[in-house]
């Protein structure tokens, strides 16, 4: 089996973030960056079906010079080459712009499997890889969990909403968005980080894939969230704070 | 082109709650008139009838025996065939699971893009939707002409009250072959039996990614025991097997309302809120000032859980004496 895993470099969760000058996007410079978090699930399930079935696992991923770096990530976990499509507008570019660049350079590998995140951490659309199938003509199935290969194609665990699951029969060649959980992610081995760099790592760029289609949608401007309630701040030491709360527990809340 | 579509869900044989606040955001982008509120399935009278009986405008029965159960192909086939009969302005949907799985491919298919998730809608218009984890807020804008097709976030809009007038209910009968449905869906089942009902807890203490390990859990279960609350956690945590599923608050977990839950070391996404907003009281704590969870406490402390719970600990056991 031939599979593609599509994977975003996006902001570490743990670096804080801030809006640029212009307001129209993040401060990028002294940011640090990772792997998607689905996407790491993802590349682990394409790479769970290798290991049962045989095939190849190939990583594509579109972004500025930085995100060789996470491919290289990938490659050191056990992916067979990785496909880098070079394009620096990935805030601005709405999801079927992105969905169009990733359509295009998939058609040129003819894969039995397209594997994306449900959800990228930044930009959150959640819609990529579903865009993806529908520019592709393939099958497509959100939220999986787990994928199982059989005579007639691939059966997938979807999640539902409140702790229900289904599964779904599908056909190959076939899209599926991978949700975080499902699998339990595997570490770069050191053999793996040092194999990586010997491995296939094709640039395309952006210009090159025929995909000029202006956007249908625009981020105008980046803002603080408002808040929802008046939030009461507790400051001083833990055990200061710890004191101030119980005796509002206590007296305000009457919990205690 | 000034008409509305809202496709309304429903779930457990009723119309779920999102599908009113999407109508009622449907309301900010125009005319009540204007706005057709649509129900899709194999058997939709009695949908509709409900839907009628609330919403503002007109209502309109998708129908076909095709469309039960949900398939993306179904669906996109079915609404492609409507809005291309309609040529709305806008499409609005609730931002379920469901709409996630097809909308996207819908959008696209008339060279749009879904405007996801949206949390607010102001003049021009234009449509706010979380960023970065709930961190950030992004304005979009629709450009160009075209069909503008947008799904909003659960509790970002006040669901509209009954109205005085019962709309007409029309039905709409789409073309379909079973050769279209390329997926086969299977039952919905659910993993195992629940043990703990954090539904009907009083007090629950909810821990996050911030614990950093298993080991530590235990200063969460200690400060759930001096409380006399339930332990609860954020995905991360029972994904890890650290806390077992059934102890999970959010859309893809259990809903709780409880008169004190506190949040340790969780950082606030929407997935998550959407499960305990309705608590009496929240209390958040965690080292980023700016974590979004901070926006739905009502007692926040910024600091260190490791710290600060195993003082609060300490605390009620001293308040308690
Ligand atoms: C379709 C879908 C369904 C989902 N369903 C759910 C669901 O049901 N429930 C759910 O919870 N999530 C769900 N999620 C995941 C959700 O989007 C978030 O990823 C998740 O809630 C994050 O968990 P967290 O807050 O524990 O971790 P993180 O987002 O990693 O946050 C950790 C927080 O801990 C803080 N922290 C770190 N160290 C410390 C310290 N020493 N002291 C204090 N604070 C510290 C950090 O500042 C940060 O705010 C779902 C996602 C999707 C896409
Ligand atoms: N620039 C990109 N490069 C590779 N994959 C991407 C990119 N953007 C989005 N994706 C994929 O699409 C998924 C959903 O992203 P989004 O629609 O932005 O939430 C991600 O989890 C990735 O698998």
């Amino acid at each position: 089996m031939k599979i593609i895993v599509a994977i975003k470099q996006v902001p570490d969760r743990e670096v804080p973030v801030r809006i640029n000058a212009a307001g129209k996007w993040i401060e990028e410079a002294d940011l640090q960056f990772a792997m998607n978090e689905p996407d790491a699930h993802a590349l682990e399930e394409a790479q769970l079906l290798k290991d049962k079935h045989g095939g190849e696992v190939v990583v594509l991923s579109a972004g500025p010079e930085r995100v060789a770096t996470t491919i290289r990530e990938a490659l050191a976990k056990g992916a067979d080459r990785a496909i880098h499509i070079e394009c620096d507008d990935l805030a601005h570019r709405d999801a079927l712009g992105m969905a169009q660049l990733l359509a295009a350079a998939i058609r040129l590998e003819n894969p039995d499997l397209v594997l994306t995140g449900l959800q990228s951490e930044d930009l959150g659309m959640g819609q990529t890889g579903v865009i993806v199938a529908e520019l592709l003509g393939l099958p497509c199935a959100t939220l999986i969990l787990h994928v199982d290969k059989n005579e007639s194609g691939i059966e997938v665990k979807r999640e539902l909403e409140e702790g229900w699951f289904q599964n779904i029969q599908l056909p190959l060649p076939a899209v599926l968005t991978i949700q975080s959980g499902g699998n339990k992610l595997r570490y770069a081995t050191l053999m793996g980080i040092k194999r990586a760099k010997t491995k296939e790592l094709r640039r395309l760029a952006a210009t090159d894939l025929g995909v000029a289609s202006a956007p249908v949608v625009s981020l105008e401007q980046i803002l603080l969230p408002q808040k929802q309630k008046s939030t009461q701040m507790i400051t001083g030491t833990p055990r200061e704070a710890a004191a101030t709360l119980v005796e509002r527990l206590k007296t305000e809340v009457h919990v205690i | 082109m000034s008409g509305i579509l809202v496709v309304m869900e429903q779930r457990g044989g009723r119309i779920a709650r999102i599908s009113w606040e999407a109508l009622a955001a449907a309301q900010r982008l125009g005319d009540s008139a204007n706005i057709t509120a649509v129900v899709v399935g194999a058997q939709t009278e009695v949908f509709a009838a409900e839907v009628a009986a609330r919403a503002p405008g007109k209502v309109l029965r998708v129908e076909h025996a095709l469309l039960l159960p949900y398939t993306p192909d179904g669906y996109i086939a079915a609404l492609q065939q409507l809005i291309q009969r309609e040529e709305p302005a806008y499409v609005v949907f609730p931002h379920t699971y469901q709409v996630r799985d097809y909308a996207p491919a819908l959008a696209a298919r008339f060279g749009q893009v879904l405007i996801s998730d949206v949390t607010a809608i102001s003049e021009v218009p234009l449509f706010a939707r979380q960023l970065m984890q709930g961190r950030l807020s992004g304005a979009y804008r629709k450009l160009g002409s075209g069909i503008c097709f947008v799904s909003v976030q659960a509790g970002a809009f006040a669901a509209e009250s009954a109205s005085s007038v019962t709309a007409g209910v029309d039905l709409f009968t789409p073309t379909m072959d079973a050769a279209q449905i390329r997926t086969r869906p299977g039952e919905p089942y659910r993993a195992a039996a629940q043990t703990v009902d954090l539904g009907s807890a009083q007090m629950i203490v909810s821990v996050g990614r911030g614990i950093k390990s298993q080991e530590n859990i235990s200063i969460i279960q200690e400060l759930a025991t001096t409380l006399g609350a339930e332990v609860a956690a954020s995905r991360p945590i029972c994904d890890a097997g650290w806390l077992p599923m059934e102890r999970q608050v959010g859309s893809s977990g259990q809903t709780v309302a409880p008169k004190l839950y506190i949040a340790a070391g969780i950082s606030g996404a929407i997935q998550h809120l959407v499960g305990m907003k309705g608590s009496q009281c929240i209390v958040a704590i965690n080292k980023d000032p700016d974590a979004p969870i901070f926006e739905v406490a009502d007692y926040g402390i910024v600091g260190d859980l490791m710290e600060i719970v195993p003082a609060l600990t300490e605390a009620v056991k001293a308040a308690k004496q």
